[in-house]
This record gives C-alpha cells, sequence and structure tokens, in this order.
C-alpha cells in the first residue's frame, strides 16, 4: 500500500531517448518500475535499448497506451514541448501525469491546469522530481539509493532539500510509504492537500512529514487543511527563514499575500495547527523517531 | 524580469491605453531638451527597479526647462533602496487630475487564473487601503482561453464608483492591460495611478510590470530591455552561466544545488553561529565550468571566511561534480578553506575522487555547516594572530 504509483504502475515516458529520458528511464527501470513504452514522435516502431531491457518506442501517447495499458506518463521534454507533451498525455486519459521539466511559463501552465481540470488526470509538477513508492516503483528522478519501505509519507515542494530528508530517514531506519516532491512552481498540479488528502486515506501511511519554503501561501492553506481534516501526525520543515526579504515591485504583491508568504508566518500557521516544524531538516527525523 | 517605468507604459502604449508623451534622458541638458519639446513644464521621475521613488524624493515636477535640468540634476545619481539612478523618466504634466485609481493584473495562485486588482483609492498610499479597507479592493479573475468580459469591467466600473463616461474608456483599458499581461508574458502590469484627468479622460501616469523569467526565451524583445546597469555584476555572470546568485553580506559562502535546498544550507549556517555570504544556486546540471563560475563568484567577496558545498545528486552526479570542484581549484588560487558534502546518485565517487585531492567532507548537512563555521573561526584567529 502506498499512494499514487506502486508494483500496478505501468510506466510510459515521453522523451525517452533523450540524454536525461534515457539515463533516468534505465534509473527507474533498475529500481523496479514497470516501464511499459516510450513516446518519441517520429521513432515510433523503434526500441528503446535499456540497460535492463528493449522498450517499445511509439509516436504518441494514446498510441502507446492503447498497446501497452500503459496507466502513468512521465515527462522528460524540454520546456517549449512539455506543456504540448502534458496535453497528450491528458487527452489519452492517463489518470497520472509527472512533469520533470523546468522553465515552463506560468501564462502556458495555467492553461494546462484549465485542461487537465476538466479530466480525471492527476499531475505532479512541473520542475518537480517526481515520486517514489520504496520497494514498488520510482517516478522520477529521487535517488533509488536513499529510500526504504516504511510508513512515513513524504510531500515536498523541494526537489534536493526532499532528498536531504528521506536520506535522513533512512539512515535512521525509519521507511518511508510514498515520497512526493510536487514542485515549487506558481502554478501545477497536486499541491499539500491534494496529497495530504491521499496520505490520510492510505492504510499504510502512519503519519506524514511536509516540506515548505516561503512564498505563495501553499503552506498556510495545508495549515488549515491540517487542523481540519488530518489525525495523522505531520511534522514540517520551513526552508528559508534567513532569507532576506526580496525587493518587490509594485503593490499587488504585497496586497494578495499580505503577510502570508514569509518562513515566520508558514511556521507560525503550521504550529497553530498542531503541526511541529523543525528548524534544521536533520531533525525531523528525532522529532518522529 | 523587471521594466522600468518608461518601458513598461511604453508597451502599455502598444495595447492603447493612454500615456503621457515623454522620454528617457540620462543627463540634465537632455532632460531641458526634452522638458522644451514638451512646452516647457514637466514631471523629472528616477527610473529605478524599485518602488517608494516619490517618497524618496525621486519624482519632481519641473515649471521651466530650467528647473527640469536642475531637478533631473539632483535625481540622477541619487540612489533609492541601494541602487543608483541613471537615467530619468521626462513626462508630460497631467491635464489636471479629478480621481487617481488603482489597477492591475497579475497571476491567482490559488485560483490559477489571471487576476483584476481594481480600486478607485489609487495613489502611493494602496497598500494602506487594502490593509485597512480591504473592502475598496476589487477582484474579477480572467478566464484564460476567454479573456476580459465586458460585464466583468462594468461590475468593476460600478463597485468603484466611476462616473458612466469613462465606462467605455475603462473597458478598453482593462482589456489592453490584459492583452499586454498576454502578449507580453507578464506576471504583473500595475496602474498606479490611472487617473481621470481633468477633461474626463482616463491615462496611466505609471506603469510596473514585471516580465515571467521562464517566458524570457520566447520574449527576445523583452530580454533585450534587461537593464544590466542595474543588475550586480557578479549576479549577470551567474545568470549568463544558469547559476541564481545572489549577494549577501556573511562569511560563508555557500555552493548548493536546488533553490529549496540552499535556502535549507542557508539557515543550518545561521543555526550553527554563521552568517551565509550569499544565496547560489547551481542548478540541476553542476557543469566543471559552472562550478568554476561559482566559486569565483563566491571567493571575489572578501569577507568569505569559508566555502561550503552541499550537492545532493538526483539529475546531478557527484562525481561530476567533484570533478568540476577539481577543476574549478586548478583555476582558482585560494587559501579559503572548504568543506564537500555530497550525497545521492555517484555521491561515493564523487567523494573518493575528493578525498585523494585532501579536501575537508562532511557526512550531513549539520556536519557540513559546523564544520564550515568552525573553519571560519578558526581562519579568522590565523589573521588576528599574523
Amino acid at each position: 500500500m502506498s499512494i499514487l504509483v506502486d508494483k500496478n504502475t505501468r510506466l510510459i515516458v515521453q522523451g525517452i531517448t533523450g540524454r536525461e529520458g534515457t539515463f533516468h528511464t534505465n534509473q527507474m527501470a533498475a529500481f523496479g518500475t514497470n516501464v511499459v513504452a516510450g513516446v518519441v514522435p517520429g521513432k515510433g516502431g523503434q526500441y528503446f535499448e535499456g540497460e535492463n531491457g528493449r522498450v517499445p518506442i511509439f509516436d504518441s501517447v494514446r498510441g502507446a497506451a492503447e498497446a501497452t495499458g500503459g496507466n502513468t506518463s512521465i515527462i522528460f521534454v524540454p520546456a517549449k514541448f512539455a506543456p504540448e507533451a502534458m496535453y497528450e498525455a491528458a487527452d489519452a486519459g492517463l489518470p497520472l501525469v509527472i512533469c520533470l521539466t523546468e522553465h515552463i511559463p506560468v501564462l502556458d501552465m495555467i492553461k494546462v491546469r484549465s485542461y487537465l481540470d476538466q479530466r480525471q488526470t492527476r499531475l505532479i509538477g512541473p520542475n518537480c522530481p517526481g515520486l517514489i513508492t520504496p520497494g514498488e516503483a520510482k517516478v522520477g528522478i529521487i535517488p533509488g539509493s536513499i529510500v526504504t519501505p516504511g510508513t512515513v509519507g513524504l510531500v515536498s515542494r523541494s526537489g534536493t532539500l526532499t532528498y536531504e530528508v528521506v536520506y535522513a530517514l533512512t539512515q535512521r531506519g525509519i521507511g518511508q510509504s510514498t515520497c512526493v516532491g510536487i514542485g515549487g512552481d506558481p502554478i501545477k498540479g497536486m499541491d499539500f492537500i491534494d496529497v495530504l488528502k491521499l496520505f490520510e486515506a492510505d492504510p499504510n501511511t502512519s503519519e506524514v512529514i511536509m516540506i515548505g519554503e516561503i512564498g505563495g501561501n501553499a503552506e498556510e492553506q495545508a495549515a488549515a487543511y491540517i487542523a481540519e481534516n488530518m489525525t495523522k501526525r505531520v511534522t514540517s520543515f520551513i526552508a528559508g527563514r534567513s532569507a532576506p526579504p526580496g525587493r518587490r515591485m509594485g503593490h499587488a504583491g504585497a496586497i494578495v499575500e499580505g503577510k502570508s508568504g514569509t518562513a515566520e508566518g508558514k511556521i507560525a500557521a503550521l504550529e497553530a495547527a498542531g503541526v511541529q516544524v523543525a528548524n534544521n531538516p536533520d531533525h525531523i527525523v528525532e522529532m518522529i523517531a | 524580469m523587471n521594466l522600468h517605468e518608461f518601458q513598461a507604459k511604453r508597451l502599455f502604449a502598444e495595447h492603447g491605453i493612454p500615456i503621457p508623451h515623454g522620454d528617457v534622458a540620462y543627463t540634465p541638458a537632455e532632460a531641458r531638451k526634452i522638458t522644451q519639446d514638451l512646452g516647457g513644464r514637466a514631471v523629472i521621475k528616477a527610473q529605478v527597479l524599485t518602488g517608494g521613488r516619490g517618497k524618496a524624493g525621486g519624482v519632481k515636477v519641473a515649471q521651466s526647462p530650467d528647473e527640469a535640468e536642475a531637478n533631473a540634476k539632483a535625481i540622477l545619481g541619487m540612489k533609492i533602496k541601494g541602487l543608483t539612478v541613471n537615467k530619468v523618466l521626462v513626462d508630460e504634466l497631467a491635464p489636471g487630475i479629478r480621481q487617481e485609481l488603482y489597477l492591475a493584473i497579475l497571476i491567482d495562485r490559488s485560483k490559477r487564473q489571471p487576476m483584476i486588482m481594481a480600486s478607485a483609492a489609487g495613489g502611493m498610499d494602496i497598500e494602506e487601503v487594502a490593509d485597512k479597507t480591504p473592502e475598496k479592493i476589487h477582484l474579477v479573475h480572467i478566464d484564460p482561453i476567454i479573456g476580459v468580459h465586458s460585464f466583468q469591467t462594468t461590475y468593476l466600473a460600478n463597485k468603484m464608483e466611476l462616473p458612466r463616461e469613462v465606462w467605455g474608456d475603462f473597458y478598453k483599458i482593462v482589456s489592453g492591460l490584459y492583452e499586454c499581461f498576454k502578449t507580453n508574458d507578464a506576471s504583473l502590469t500595475e496602474i498606479n495611478p490611472l487617473i481621470i484627468t481633468g477633461e474626463g479622460k482616463l491615462m496611466a501616469l505609471d506603469g510596473k510590470m514585471s516580465i515571467d523569467d521562464s517566458a524570457l526565451s520566447r520574449q527576445p524583445r523583452l530580454a533585450e530591455m534587461r537593464d544590466v546597469e542595474e543588475e550586480p555584476p557578479a549576479e549577470a555572470e551567474a545568470r549568463r552561466t544558469g547559476i541564481t546568485f545572489i549577494q549577501l553580506d556573511g562569511n560563508i559562502g555557500c555552493m548548493v544545488n536546488g533553490a529549496g535546498l540552499a535556502m535549507a544550507t542557508m539557515d543550518i549556517i545561521k543555526l550553527y553561529g554563521g552568517e551565509p555570504a550569499n544565496f547560489l544556486d547551481i542548478g540541476g546540471g553542476a557543469r566543471a565550468d559552472q562550478v568554476a563560475t561559482a566559486l569565483r563568484l563566491i571567493l571575489s567577496d572578501t569577507k568569505v571566511e569559508a566555502v561550503l558545498f552541499n550537492i545532493f545528486g538526483g539529475i546531478t552526479r557527484g562525481d561530476e561534480v567533484a570533478r568540476g570542484i577539481l577543476s574549478a581549484l586548478e583555476q582558482i588560487d585560494t587559501n579559503v578553506p572548504m568543506v564537500v558534502r555530497l550525497a545521492g546518485t555517484n555521491a561515493q565517487e564523487g567523494l573518493a575522487l575528493l578525498a585523494e585531492a585532501d579536501m575537508m567532507t562532511a557526512a550531513t548537512l549539520s556536519e557540513a555547516a559546523q564544520k564550515a563555521v568552525a573553519v571560519a573561526e578558526a581562519s579568522r584567529g590565523v589573521e588576528k594572530a599574523s
């Protein structure tokens, strides 16, 4: 048991022949993920010769899903083509799409998100490290060597900071149910609350770690959700306590965000919701051990 | 990326929004000439990429070309929030101001849509208005597929109690501002104040605009508008190399992959008694040339007493980073002590390479931060002793 990805995940890799696509397809397959297809328009019929076996390549996601029963896709294509790749995966009816690509323009993501909201497709990312269910499946780039199976669920807006915390858990023998990196872009797919909801409902997750950072108000919204709906313990770390205040242009940002967005504001909101907040990611482990 | 007022207003004008006539001056003599051309009176406005120009004395009205020259002389070279003014906008005086309004379009992250924000109480105190009387700020969301409807601006005009005769112009300005926002991949377009002139016309007296950095590759014209003179040289060099670098005031330089981990590393340096000298996100690849540039940037700050590398490999591979650090050190002659913490993809290979070169390494972030703070203190002790 876990959330979102597991032994039943049948993965389609969009952009399987690129440098990152190739490297991480091999890493995912080595971890045990069932990679069933690659998609590269124009290379349909060829094969990706992976270190763990060959993977058929298709011209389209829909064609790949029809032929292989793929139910999840991961996107390793440049920012210029990534929105189209997300539309395509959603149009093919895949229930879960993970987009790692960074630097996708915000106005593109607004349209993508609006398109996805009219369908049953869940998106993780963009600009995220993906997710991993130890012992079952890895869809993304979280190093397989730093996780171990267990019952702590982890959700994070950061990439490498997620690894930091997962690694500390594993070193202390504390296993994870699923680790989800939702990414830090302003407009994205699943947010903290969406993932917290799944962890709350997952019988194999006993408690949750939430890693946030300054900017936006997703942590404040998550705090309100936790106070109302979570029975499982949530422990947190918020990065950016030492960040200097930015030079703000215009008044609009200040009017919209008010005092939210700072580390202090987020920590106060989380503590008021009964969440313990660590001041060092290494200390999270001691707080939950 | 933020634009100057004059750049923002020119873009607004391309979308049919009335702005005052005016031009940019780099010298007092140019300011005099422009004022003459405008009929002898003008407002001289500092062009720096920060707010609060008016309150800092960077905006002055001139009743004659002589006064314009004097005002420009006073404003050029002035420092506003640490930024030096090296150009001024010389604008014609508004033909009477009957009312100051506020109008902005930005992204509402929680609704995931562009949002119009408008108020009849525009001007310098708009943030106070929003804080004390939020009911005076009116919000309308825009469907990105459809755009601005006229009933939306009618609703706003009604809420703002705008005179009936400006409703038509108000619709044109709001939809023009949204077109400008969309066409230029903006994250913010703001007019404050949007005035109703003595003749009952609407005009954008000031303008602010921020562009989505991720979209600059498809907005070459805007990318060229970047004011490199206002960017600290180290930050400009970092940007060209694909690194994010922000100079701070502390004693521990740090080089980290990933923004969240970089911030956490700074937080922990502070937790153990050091002060971060910079924020530096080396990005996803961390090639040798990037590492070398990053290290040079960090060491160009003489306050740096120790450097902490914290690299957690995912896409970034530990052995590549280690090679990058070693080849950078071949190019750079320095006595500043360095602590390296590598974990994740190919970390063992990387650590082996660093160990051969006698680099100081650490297993955890806490250990790395403590070591960096300790060697910084020790190096300070050595300096004092000698």
